[in-house]
């Protein structure tokens, strides 16, 4: 169990909804990862369109929380209009805060993201910051309100999975108390496995399920790595070292010569 | 009246925004509406006045990452 913000999560993985084939796939993707929140926005509505319902019914149907985002704003205001409308229709203050500031890499402006978030948690939201591993720009999310921080690992959609482990394990280090959600750059499970081990304290991936040849088996790999991770993290790994060692006793070993 | 309806042009007889939700057969409890970039909520919007050259957003759930 997992307890983030004072809800209790049977999961610690947070799956988004989009690039299915199918709305088929994606429900049957979410149930076999065993997620306990998905993430999901809000786009034009067609006139007379009820694609939005439509979808909006799906998710209900499949008992999870939602995390609204605030994908594709490139400012503070957009951001905090689109956040504003999320509450509205998801019911919901929880909002995963994205301010991009480059369109190639989808790296985010972390400066209007701290503006951002500051309005926002002032107003009652519960601030998800889709970040970088930069340590100051943490703290001044911390300052700003955001009680959960989401630091990439690699840019959105790469697949890359974790490029710069230290920068991880240092941001951990500095934020014990903080729950740290690695979101973004995941392609497969042992690179959740990965941050797991490190002590994060859950992942967000979308992409490299959706994506996969068979989303609802890649679904439930996921699921199992990133339990398995936490519960490595959790049980005291070993340090590696360079050196063998025998694993059998060497007590007691019969000579023959 | 001259408007700006999720990014098109339209010329539409609306004096508020519920008018105009209803003129352009838009209903549900599922839709979100801003008028040049600020939240209208819903329980708001029928006494909410259109002017000329307003920009609204209506916006409704989908998948996201």
């Amino acid at each position: 169990m997992f307890d983030l913000l004072g809800t209790t999560l049977a999961s610690r993985l947070l799956l988004g909804t989009a690039q299915y084939p199918s709305p088929a796939i994606l429900a049957d993707a979410v149930k076999a990862s065993g997620t306990s929140i998905v993430t999901v926005s809000l786009r034009r509505e067609m006139a007379g369109g009820r694609a939005g319902e439509k979808f909006w019914s799906l998710m209900r149907s499949l008992g999870t929380r939602v995390l609204p985002n605030t994908a594709g704003c490139h400012s503070v205001k957009e951001a905090v209009t689109t956040a504003n409308m999320a509450r509205e229709v998801f019911g919901t203050s929880w909002i995963k805060l994205e301010v991009i500031g480059k369109h190639d890499t989808l790296q985010p402006d972390v400066f209007c993201l701290v503006d951002a978030a500051r309005i926002l948690s002032e107003d009652g939201f519960s601030v998800f910051p889709y970040t970088t591993d930069d340590l100051v720009v943490a703290e001044r999310l911390l300052e700003a309100g955001c009680k959960v921080l989401m630091p990439w690992c690699a840019p959105i959609g790469s697949a890359l999975g974790p490029v710069n482990i230290p920068a991880l394990r240092s941001m951990r280090a500095h934020f014990p108390g903080v729950p740290l959600i690695v979101d973004a750059g995941l392609g497969r499970p042992s690179h959740a496995a990965t941050v797991m081990e490190l002590g994060f304290d859950a992942v967000l991936l979308n992409t490299a399920v959706a994506k996969a040849a068979d989303p609802v088996g890649m679904a439930r790999a996921f699921g199992k790595t990133v339990e398995a991770g936490r519960e490595a993290f959790c049980s005291g790994m070993l340090e590696p070292r360079e050196v063998a060692m025998p694993s059998t006793p060497t007590i007691g070993r019969a000579a023959f010569s | 009246m001259k408007l700006m309806v999720n990014g098109e042009a339209r010329e539409i007889a609306a004096a508020t925004l519920a008018e105009l939700l209803a003129a352009l057969d838009y209903e549900g409890d599922w839709l979100a509406t801003a008028v040049n970039s600020d939240l209208v909520h819903k329980a708001n919007r029928a006494e909410f006045r259109l002017s000329d050259g307003d920009r609204i957003e209506i916006l409704s759930p989908m998948q996201g990452g």
